[in-house]
């Protein structure tokens, strides 16, 4: 039936900031179902509070709401805009809960909101656990054996029940958070405990243990007319125990007959009608017994999730856009197949490749947190390849993942085959590498199989890459036929150089003189049976390329490869842009990427998709195809983040034309040196610095600069390995830790601007003028990385003067560098001095928010400033305001707060116990909210409310200061207690606050113990729910006990208890601001067109 | 002619087993497009029509699939024989395809059920393949050209020698094959253990694979199948409940004989059903024509939708020719009113046939499935209805 008529407007939610478990992908699949909602005519209304999305650019629907997803915020904005339904699986776990939480507050009823896509009675019989046990059983299949429990003396009974091991999964959490496998009863007790605490039903499901069965995936759709289809089924290649997100995983199903994949499909379906999901995606997943073939069904996902996304990537099915469809009212046989035009979405895509997608992790950025893979996902993001067989597959995909020490490799030595072998029996980030290395080392398959529980056939399948690795290693020269199937496995010209001894660059030259170059084939979704009109192509030394010819000057466009923290969605956000400005302007773009979760990897997004790793010898051979069919006008490097970036001088050296800031400038802004003098020759001040090779030349550069000082490796990223040094002491301690300073691994030694304000700017520079994007004050002082800092946007204490030496300092630094496009530079104004910390001659991670609170296409401008046009020009055009920029907004502008989220609920160290979650200047941040109002507390109110899911109006606050904070934390504790708030603080700042006039409740200490008439301590009445704030800002270094100690298990307990937490003063004072918004009830609701309306008429009228 | 693969001397059966694999190997094209691989299987020279399966799963199935006879079977999926060969998936006792195209040859099968290797069964039972690189080339090619002619040689090193001697081979338009697949000699199917006889079919063997029987069986039939040059005498003689013909290779036109003998049982006003070959053959019977499709469908991914009830069901398919019949609308035959029942989404070709006004229907697809999904089964249960739906016979 076709699309139903009684509906008028939908509102979409999305999912929030990118947290581990749920990230860009569903970006990807709400872009997808709003533009599909909106070219069917519909009102489309949008709520999610993630500005570094797609999918919340004003063009994307027809009411942005960039605001908290709470009912309370929700229901504000139902009121205003009346919407006929709620279309609530497209957005990941959290519009689900949201739409739950909407249906039991009696909002949807009260508004007549009608669930579409998904009912009420299916989200929960889908995902409570029970209910779906009752429904696979129902249906003829089997569970694990399970219980149910609500209390810890229930999970120890239960457990003796099912014998050790269990597997504990908590209820209604995302990505397995609180899962895990208990071995005995004091796992269980601590496992069982915090998955307890982290499920809003207080549930926990005990289950009998399925480690090491083979693991499988199908992904269904299924519309009005009951017609089902299997998008796609997926291979686990790591074997049950580790979550799917953490898994190598392998489409189509590798190792399974047709009897056996038939019985899944069969089983998946009958769950997807008894569960009875209306219309759309829904992922189940499966666990097979290698030895016998007993089939368990683990769970599913009744909406569009992780593994949809990569499906649809995988397949070309894009089941996000379908979804939407279904949800108003089409059969699948009524919507066309995107990629063949001429053939019915009611089929089931067939590949004639193997796609592989490899987690990748940020263990590094959370020192003390286990590296054990396990039910509970930890991965920040993934990498996907497609090659004509799975060894290519999988080569493409682990160096995809662009990260040392976990690729495939033939360089040194493999290490001893029992070691290998038992390190690789417990699941790592390294695993696979191990395992390869065993096969070096002489390892068997069966050993390995032994080991690891890994399916042999796949292991044999890297054990051609080894017998290959052999072959080539004897092979006296590289002939043309050697050197095909060495390609046709996958093998990168860099291993083929670890083998013989080469350099890339010569067994690149050495294959392009015998003319060995891969070719490009088409995602069809059918295998070939019928013709591609969609340009989504991959790699492979196969037969025949299919890249059409086009007669429009290309630009190419890199992506920004797996989503890492510190380089994550707002990337993919700059590179869709240019790739849509580009387009309008006449330019035919191609993306490179291999992101499954992003826009940029949609095929609709770009006008030809290469889903190719981010290496120079894939790139170039991208290039190369491109090339040979028309005219590139242009690669672009600077938008995707580092990836792109470090590839751009030797793309260039090889000749590829790299359009924006060439080469030499992003080196000279990266060389310290180099940089120095371009601020000297502006007059610009930069806090002093010095560069240290050994402990000794690290202490007299302290001694001369001044502690505290910052001190980092050179050439990091995301800060990593930073940290500010107070002492000579700490110092040494550092250099000891960082074992491997050395000629060729410096230590940066830079002056620390204790109580400085930073500032992040963004500006737009085409060589003769500036566009100020904006002007970012970060709430929390300098020394927390930018990343993980709140920031505002206009500036709230910063004056006009600060303003203008701002603008010339960044123009000063744009010219002296040589940028054509972004650049961004970061502030510190410290005693009114204005120290230039560091500059990016690219687009930075605040781009989207930049974009979103001045309401300019910042991308889409630098896009076109990178391909040749004038600011001038643009301004003229439109793409920029007239006049003004992001540095002079009208006094009455908004403002617009960016809020940090971090993982740490996700990472436990070696005794099970939280890691801690202080910040500092290595970021752990993997995604950020905005909060948007009239002013900045409401705004920040929105942020902590988008973060936290609540603001207290009331309740206790529990506050515990460092000596350095105790006299400015004194105002903003007293108004908190005039607002209400009881106030609960440890003995020394309990002391202080009365003697200032606020009464404030004494607390024990965790490291005092519970009191002798049984008094808790802090700790316990986080644990018992009795604190609503806390305010601890932390004191004393690493690895000193007590008061540190303290803030730790005060920090971790809120952490497990969910309770805010504020760590700076800054951020009492804001959250004062906060609390004051809640407090008078004024935070409303404002659409980003709205906002951008208001914003657009107070310029003009400036 | 010889319609066995040619095999060089010493690969007959049980020999050369452990013959390193991997030599080289050509398939020729009838338009003259060669492609180079290496030796899989047997090696030898094979003959047949090229044509491609799309399906992920279910080599064996394929490959054991009497359909396939005469045909050489390029797969898309690039890893084939991943779970090995066991006993109890094939569809008929023999390798039916006349040679083998993959890209990926697993060498090492994971499956609990495998009992040997896909390559260890090739040489088992002579059928000449070969791995190579372009199996998507190859498919873009034969959707582009269509289905023809074609061989592979691992013996023969000169491309156009082999085309010469491919040019020399009969087309599949014109081929009567069903009687070189069929069986020799009647035998029964009975239902399983515990399920209750309820119904006698006899079901014409024109290339029939062992899950069809055994889903008829499972229903309760008690199935006698019939050597496809049974007779209507020779059908009605065994007084039926109902009457099954079954999918088959060639090319229908040809087959006068299954045409006469379903005429027959139409006349007699048996239920009737059939699939693949079956339908070709209830087409013609009631007067209708037959056409060779360009490439023919053949997967487990192939969308039909009946055109009653407005479902689309996820078939697997099988089928080179397909019957010519007014899409939208009833139309006359000599047995009454006709329609199409189901229609296959992909290019519109006829997927069913319904007598309106007699218990007859039979589809294109295959609900018995195997390889394939199970989307279709209750067709089994369709055609139990309308035998419980006829007064019962006078006198078993």
């Amino acid at each position: 039936m076709p699309r139903r008529s009684d509906l008028s407007s939908v509102l979409v939610i999305g999912s929030g900031p990118i947290v581990i478990g749920q990230a860009a992908e569903f970006d990807y699949s709400g872009t997808q179902a709003c533009r599909v909602l909106k070219a069917e005519g519909l009102r489309v209304i949008l709520v999610n509070s993630n500005p570094a999305t797609i999918m919340t650019d004003p063009e994307i629907a027809d009411a942005t709401y960039v605001e908290p997803i709470t009912p309370e915020m929700i229901e504000k904005i139902i009121a205003k805009e009346r919407p006929d339904a709620l279309l609530p699986t497209l957005g990941g776990q959290t519009a689900l809960n949201a739409a739950v939480d909407l249906h039991e507050a009696g909002i949807l009823a009260k508004y007549d909101v009608e669930l579409i896509g998904a009912n009420i009675d299916a989200i929960q019989s889908g995902e409570d656990r029970e209910s779906f046990k009752g429904i696979v059983e129902r249906i003829g299949g089997e569970s694990a054996r399970s219980r149910i429990c609500h209390t810890l003396q229930e999970c120890l009974d239960a457990a003796e029940e099912l014998g050790y091991p269990v597997v504990v999964r908590p209820s209604f959490t995302m990505g397995g958070a609180g899962s895990g496998f208990a071995h005995d009863e004091a796992e269980l007790r601590r496992i069982a405990g915090q998955g307890l605490a982290l499920s809003p039903t207080t549930e926990v499901l005990l289950e009998e243990s399925i480690l090491g069965w083979k693991e499988y995936e199908l992904e269904l759709m299924r519309d009005t007319n009951d017609n089902v289809v299997v998008v796609c089924s997926i291979e686990n290649l790591d074997p049950m125990g580790v979550h799917t997100g953490d898994s190598i995983t392998v489409a189509p199903a590798m190792t399974l007959t047709d009897r056996e994949y038939q019985k899944l499909r069969d089983i998946g379906i009958a769950v997807i009608r008894e569960v009875g999901v209306d219309t759309g995606g829904c992922n189940i997943q499966f666990a097979v017994h290698p030895a016998t073939g007993r089939i368990i069904v683990i769970e599913m996902n009744p909406r569009v999730s992780r593994s949809s996304a990569l499906a649809s990537k995988a397949t070309g099915f894009p089941i996000a856009k379908i979804a939407a469809k279904l949800a108003v009212g089409y059969t699948l046989d009524e919507i066309p197949n995107d990629i063949t035009r001429e053939t019915p979405a009611s089929f089931e895509p067939t590949l004639d490749y193997v796609v592989v997608k490899v987690p990748r992790f940020a263990f590094e950025k959370f020192p003390g947190a286990d590296g054990g893979l396990t039910t509970t996902m930890k991965s920040v993001g993934e990498a996907m390849a497609i090659g004509r067989s799975f060894p290519e597959a999988l080569q493409k995909a682990m160096r995809s993942l662009e990260k040392a020490g976990v690729g495939l490799t033939w360089a040194g030595e493999p290490g001893d085959k029992e070691e290998l072998l038992r390190s690789a029996a417990r699941p790592t980030e390294h695993r696979l590498r191990q395992v390869q290395q065993a096969l070096r080392a002489g390892a068997t398959v069966e050993e390995i199989h032994e080991s690891t529980k890994i399916d042999p056939w796949f292991l044999d399948q890297m054990l051609r890459l080894e017998e290959m690795a052999r072959v080539l290693a004897a092979a006296g020269k590289l002939d043309e036929e050697l050197l095909r199937e060495a390609k046709g496995l996958g093998f990168s010209d860099v291993q083929i150089g670890e083998i013989t001894g080469k350099h890339e660059d010569v067994v690149r030259e050495l294959r392009h003189a015998l003319g060995v170059h891969p070719v490009y084939l088409t995602v069809d979704t059918c295998a070939a049976e019928f013709e591609a009109r969609t340009p989504y192509l991959y790699s492979s030394y196969d037969e025949e390329t299919e890249v059409p010819t086009g007669d429009r000057p290309k630009i190419i466009i890199l992506g920004s490869g797996p989503n890492r923290i510190g380089q994550g969605v707002e990337f993919d956000y700059s590179c869709v842009h240019a790739s849509f400005a580009l387009s309008d302007a006449g330019f035919e773009t191609v993306m490179v990427n291999c992101n499954p979760e992003t826009v940029s990897t949609d095929y609709d997004t770009s006008d030809r998709l290469y889903f190719e790793p981010l290496t120079l010898e894939d790139v170039l051979e991208v290039v190369r195809a491109e090339q040979a069919t028309g005219q590139v006008a242009g690669v672009i490097v600077q938008l995707g983040g580092q990836t792109p970036l470090g590839l751009a001088r030797r793309l260039q050296e090889a000749g590829v034309p790299i359009i924006g800031t060439s080469p030499e400038a992003i080196d000279l802004a990266e060389d310290r040196g180099e940089f120095g003098k371009v601020l000297a020759d502006a007059g610009l001040p930069a806090p002093k610095y010095g560069t240290a090779y050994s402990f000794e030349q690290a202490k007299a550069a302290a001694d001369e600069i001044g502690y505290p000082v910052m001190v980092r490796p050179s050439y990091v990223l995301g800060g990593r390995g930073m940290e500010i040094v107070y002492s000579e002491a700490m110092l040494a301690d550092y250099i000891e830790r960082n074992a491997e300073v050395s000629p060729e691994h410096p230590v940066l030694i830079d002056r620390f601007l204790d109580d400085a304000i930073e500032i992040d700017v963004d500006a737009l520079y085409d060589g003769h003028d500036l566009y100020l994007g904006g002007v970012m004050e970060h709430i929390e002082e300098a020394g927390i990385h930018s990343g993980d800092s709140a920031c505002t946007l206009p500036s709230i204490t910063l004056g006009r003067e600060d303003i203008e030496r701002i603008r010339y300092s960044t123009e000063a630094i744009a010219r002296g560098t040589g940028v054509r496009g972004l650049i961004n530079v970061q502030y510190a104004l410290a005693s009114g001095v204005l120290n230039v910390l560091e500059a990016n001659p690219r687009a930075s991670r605040t781009v989207p928010f930049v974009s979103k609170a001045t309401a300019v296409p910042l991308a889409k401008a630098a896009a076109r400033v990178m391909a040749g046009s004038t600011i001038a020009e643009l301004r003229a055009e439109g793409m920029l305001p007239a006049q003004g920029d992001g540095g002079d907004l009208p006094a009455d502008a908004p403002v617009s707060v960016k809020e940090a989220v971090l993982p740490f609920n996700r990472f436990i160290d070696k005794h099970g116990e939280g890691v801690d979650t202080i910040l500092g200047p290595e970021m752990r941040s993997t995604g950020e909210v905005m909060g948007l109002d009239t002013e900045f507390g409401p705004a920040y109110a929105k942020s902590q409310l988008a973060v936290n899911g609540t603001v207290p109006t009331q309740g206790r606050i529990f506050v515990s200061v460092a000596n350095r904070d105790k006299r400015s934390m004194i105002f903003p504790v007293k108004r908190l207690a005039d607002l209400g708030f009881e106030i609960l603080a440890t003995e020394g700042t309990a002391v202080v606050l009365r003697r200032n006039g606020v009464q404030a409740t004494v607390v024990r200490k965790h490291s005092a113990g519970t009191g002798p008439d049984g008094e808790p301590t802090i700790v316990q009445l986080i644990h018992d729910g009795a604190v609503d704030l806390i305010v601890n800002t932390p004191f004393g270094s690493a690895g000193q006990a007590g008061p540190r100690l303290d803030g730790y298990e005060i920090r971790t307990a809120a952490i497990v208890r969910g309770v805010p937490s504020v760590t700076t003063v800054q951020g009492l004072a804001a959250a004062v601001q906060a609390i004051e918004a809640r407090v008078r009830g004024d935070i409303g609701v404002r659409s980003l067109q709205e906002h951008a309306q208001a914003l657009t008429a107070e310029r003009q009228g400036s | 002619m010889s319609i066995e693969a040619q095999v060089s001397p010493g690969t007959v059966e049980g020999e050369n087993v452990s013959e390193e694999i991997g030599g080289p190997a050509i398939l020729v094209l009838e338009d003259g497009r060669v492609f180079h691989g290496r030796s899989f299987g047997a090696t030898g020279e094979t003959f047949g029509e090229a044509v491609f399966n799309t399906g992920m799963t279910g080599y064996q199935e394929t490959l054991t699939d009497p359909s396939y006879h005469r045909q050489i079977v390029a797969m898309t999926a690039p890893h084939i024989g991943n779970t090995g060969v066991n006993d109890d998936d094939p569809e008929s006792g023999r390798i039916w395809v006349a040679g083998y195209v993959v890209r990926e040859p697993a060498r090492v099968p994971s499956s609990w059920r495998a009992q040997r290797t896909l390559d260890e069964e090739l040489r088992r039972q002579n059928v000449v393949g070969i791995a190579l690189k372009g199996t998507r080339a190859l498919t873009r090619h034969l959707r582009d050209r269509g289905a023809m002619r074609a061989a592979i040689s691992t013996v023969e090193t000169d491309p156009r020698a082999l085309l010469a001697r491919i040019l020399e081979q009969p087309r599949m338009a014109g081929s009567d094959l069903a009687a070189e697949v069929s069986t020799d000699a009647s035998y029964e199917v009975l239902p399983p253990e515990g399920v209750e006889t309820r119904f006698h079919v006899a079901a014409v063997d024109l290339g029939i694979k062992a899950m069809t029987p055994q889903r008829l069986a499972e229903r309760g039939c008690r199935v006698t199948v019939l050597p496809a040059s049974a007779t209507a005498e020779d059908i009605l003689a065994l007084d039926p409940d109902g009457v099954f013909f079954s999918n088959g290779p060639g090319d229908p036109a040809t087959a006068d004989g299954p045409v006469e003998a379903m005429r027959g049982v139409l006349d007699a006003g048996r239920p009737l059903f059939g699939i693949c070959f079956g339908n070709q053959i209830l087409g013609r019977s009631l007067g209708l024509g037959t056409y060779k499709l360009p490439f023919g469908h053949r997967g487990v991914n192939q969308p039909v939708i009946d055109t009653r009830t407005k479902k689309v069901a996820i078939t697997s398919q099988n089928h080179g020719f397909a019957v010519d019949a007014p899409l939208d609308t009833p139309f006359d035959t000599p047995y009454g009113r006709a329609e199409v029942s189901h229609i296959g989404l992909n290019d519109q070709v006829v997927e069913g046939l319904r007598l309106l006004d007699r218990p007859v229907f039979s589809v294109q697809f295959h609900p018995e499935a195997a390889a394939g999904p199970h989307d279709a089964a209750e067709l089994f249960d369709e055609f139990v209805d309308l035998m419980s739906a006829q007064p019962a016979p006078a006198a078993k």
